[in-house]
């Protein structure tokens, strides 16, 4: 009884021994994963800060209006000024659109003759 | 082991028969064992200790070990166990309140140099001086072939010049990774953001530090790594920032003025939605301080926030908003405006002789200095001090920029009699504009009090109560008639019921008394005057206004028609639709179907 407890003792230190071997090399998977993952979240970080500035000096209001200014004769852009508002019925609403046919009726040579015959 | 008898027969019979004491013999005997089992334990004692020293001596060598292994390698942040996010290290970004980019960082590089490392100093030298064009060629070979070991050539090169410096080949010339700060806007918003340089630099890294305006107030907030590079927002609105900077710019200019400066806040939140101050300078190469002659005079100054001047008439409003808060007046009182008005030597003149009477409305449609005096006496020097003091004219403003305590207002050293007079109308009492905006703001919003303010905020100020909701509808309601039938006829602009109070002050002389051509001409314009929203307060430094026949200063050809301009453009950037009549009731009614 006493030698099967040993043995069985022996046995689950192999077991807890080879799986702690197992997680250890797990992490250690897991944390160089985190580390390359930082790197691609840095350098896309960094990549991302490089297009912000970008944009923003690109957008910058004294080269915003100088375009404008160049391009005028293609986009007729003007400051924003109080004229620009009107009031509601001064806005053309779109038309509204041709409802869908549903009694389609047949325009031909035949048809037509019939109704000039018809008095209706 | 043989246990030695302590009483051996054999020696007991024979020391007997020899008539010796046996006992002898055994105290011999009991000594020996006594001195064995002393050997014995020493040695297991001797034995214990050694192993225990030995104990020791390997905790501690290993303890030892490992603090020189911490001590030696470089540090490295806890992998496993790391919260939040590691990356973002960087110095925060500032934004407007739309959260466009007002500054930002980029990644840049540095170039250094270690002589000893290079092959020919004198092609490397001269190569510099082609690609840099500050460098001078002789310079850079001296320093070169002389004693130094390390110098930097430049804190921060482009991509461009790198390759440049790539293709010399030298193997001496290095680069070191350097975070810049970049302001995208240029000039925009210049004087808030003030600007950044580099604190401790090492070859691998530079500390960027804030030397001016926002920069340097929130530098510990934008260094912090516990915000995770969360931006800081200012109330500043790009646009509008922009928009009134061009609008400025092109009045100072046709104004002939030496300077110009606006405020443009919110009259409920206390925002500054802009701040221009001119000349202005490009924050990412601010220019250095003057050594001498006036500050003043240079493109740093802030003249929105530091400029401290007597701003006039634009004054009146208050003394004649406290009278009618006391119950002293009412906008139809008549009060007496035959001049001039003496005091003592001091004698008080109008533009124009008003006649003998004016109603309180048209002294500040038509800005009698005599009249606001008059009202200003019945106030009282107190009365009149502790109003003004609470609207803030008496301390810094609390802007948030480094450079706020530097505009402190001047303030008579005994406010007499006479004091209580001239401030009345806006002399003897120095103040910036932001303090004159802050005044307007609390004045006119109803009534409280507001702190002026860079950081973008989500609801009105909650201050005390300076005037009542009446009185304040009533000053805005003046005010509107300055724009509609007085000083400031220029200041109409269609559809915004602008409202405003000019103010022309002569400047004072260094060496004492006033200039008699040169002024502060002033505009505290409010809009819309029926339901205050926004505060603009336009000021020139020295304008002539030369199309007609004599050269004209007064603030009302000078500053309102720029603030015009200013409130035509900026109103519809702001979302404030005009106030247009329409000659017939709209025809459109709007239904769900």
């Amino acid at each position: 009884m006493r030698g099967l407890l040993f043995i069985l003792a022996g046995l689950s230190v192999m077991g807890l021994a080879f799986w702690s071997y197992q997680e250890n090399y797990k992490t250690r998977d897991a944390l160089s994963e985190v580390r390359k993952l930082h790197r691609e979240i840095g350098a896309a970080h960094e990549r991302l800060g490089m297009l912000q500035a970008e944009w923003a000096y690109l957008n910058r209001p004294d080269r915003l209006s100088d375009l404008a200014d160049l391009n005028y004769d293609r986009l007729g852009l003007l400051p924003l000024m109080p004229d620009g508002f009107r009031s509601v019925d001064q806005i053309i609403y779109p038309l509204p659109e041709v409802l869908p046919i549903t009694n389609p009726i047949d325009v031909n040579a035949f048809t037509a003759a019939q109704d000039e015959d018809d008095p209706l | 082991m043989t246990r030695t008898p302590l009483r051996p027969l054999a020696h007991i019979l024979k020391a007997r028969s020899r008539g010796e004491n046996p006992d002898v013999i055994e105290a011999e005997n009991t000594r020996m064992r006594h001195e064995q089992d002393r050997d014995k334990a020493r040695s297991r004692a001797e034995g214990r200790l050694l192993v225990l020293g030995f104990g020791f001596f390997f905790a501690f060598a290993v303890i030892g070990g490992r603090m020189g292994v911490l001590a030696s390698t470089e540090a490295e942040e806890p992998r496993a166990a790391a919260v939040g996010n590691p990356i973002i290290g960087q110095r925060a970004d500032i934004v407007d309140r739309n959260g466009r980019i007002l500054a930002t960082n980029l990644d840049t590089f540095s170039l250094y140099a270690q002589p000893q490392e290079m092959v020919d100093p004198q092609y490397a030298a001269e190569q510099l001086a082609v690609i840099f064009p500050e460098m001078e060629a002789e310079e850079l070979v001296e320093d070169f072939t002389g004693s130094r070991k390390f110098l930097w050539l430049r804190r921060q090169i482009s991509p461009e010049q790198m390759q440049m410096v790539h293709d010399i080949g030298s193997p001496g010339l290095l680069f070191g990774p350097r975070e810049m700060r970049l302001y995208p806007n240029g000039p925009v918003a210049a004087h808030i953001l003030g600007g950044a340089s580099y604190g401790r630099e090492g070859v691998s890294s530079a500390e960027v530090i804030g030397v001016a305006g926002v920069e340097a107030r929130f530098d510990d907030f934008l260094r912090d790594p516990a915000n995770e590079g969360a931006p800081l927002e200012l109330s500043i609105d790009l646009t509008v920032q922009a928009a009134a900077e061009q609008v400025l710019a092109g009045g100072m200019s046709i104004m002939n003025a030496k300077g110009a400066a606006s405020v443009l806040m919110d009259v409920h939140t206390g925002e500054i939605i802009s701040m221009v101050s001119l000349p202005d300078f490009d924050p990412n190469n601010r220019p250095q301080v003057l050594t001498s002659g006036d500050q003043a005079d240079s493109p740093l100054f802030n003249r929105a926030l530091q400029g401290v001047y007597e701003l006039g008439s634009v004054f009146k409003i208050f003394a004649v908003g406290q009278a009618m808060e006391l119950g002293l007046i009412n906008p139809n009182t008549l009060i007496n405006t035959r001049g001039p008005l003496e005091l003592g030597r001091f004698k008080i003149r109008d533009f124009h002789d008003y006649g003998a009477e004016l109603s309180s409305t048209d002294i500040i449609v038509k800005s009698s200095n005599i009249g606001t005096a008059r009202i200003a006496m019945q106030i009282g020097a107190d009365r009149q001090r502790d109003f003004l003091g609470s609207l803030g004219f008496f301390e810094p403003t609390s802007v948030e920029m480094i450079e706020a305590p530097g505009g402190a207002p001047l303030l008579p050293l005994n406010w007499s009699e006479l004091s209580t007079m001239t401030i009345s109308y806006g002399h003897g009492l120095s103040t910036s504009p932001v303090h004159l905006a802050a005044g307007y703001a609390s004045l006119l919003n109803g009534g409280i009090r507001v702190q002026p303010t860079l950081l973008r905020q989500d609801g009105p100020q909650n201050g005390e109560r300076v005037v009542r909701e009446d009185v304040s509808a009533m000053a805005a309601s003046m005010l509107r008639q300055v724009v509609v039938r007085g000083t400031a006829s220029f200041g109409e602009v269609p559809g915004y019921a602008v409202g405003g109070k000019t103010g022309t002050a002569d400047k004072p002389r260094p060496s004492g008394g006033y200039y008699d051509d040169r002024v502060i001409a002033t505009f505290a314009s409010v809009f819309p005057a029926d339901d205050p929203r926004y505060v603009l307060i336009v000021t020139l430094d020295e304008p002539v206004e030369s199309s007609g026949d004599r050269p004209r200063r007064t603030a009302g050809w000078t500053a309102v028609p720029i603030a015009a301009e200013m409130i035509r453009r900026v109103a519809p950037l702001l979302g404030l639709r005009p106030q247009i009549e329409s000659l017939e009731p709209i025809g459109v009614t709007l239904n769900s179907n």
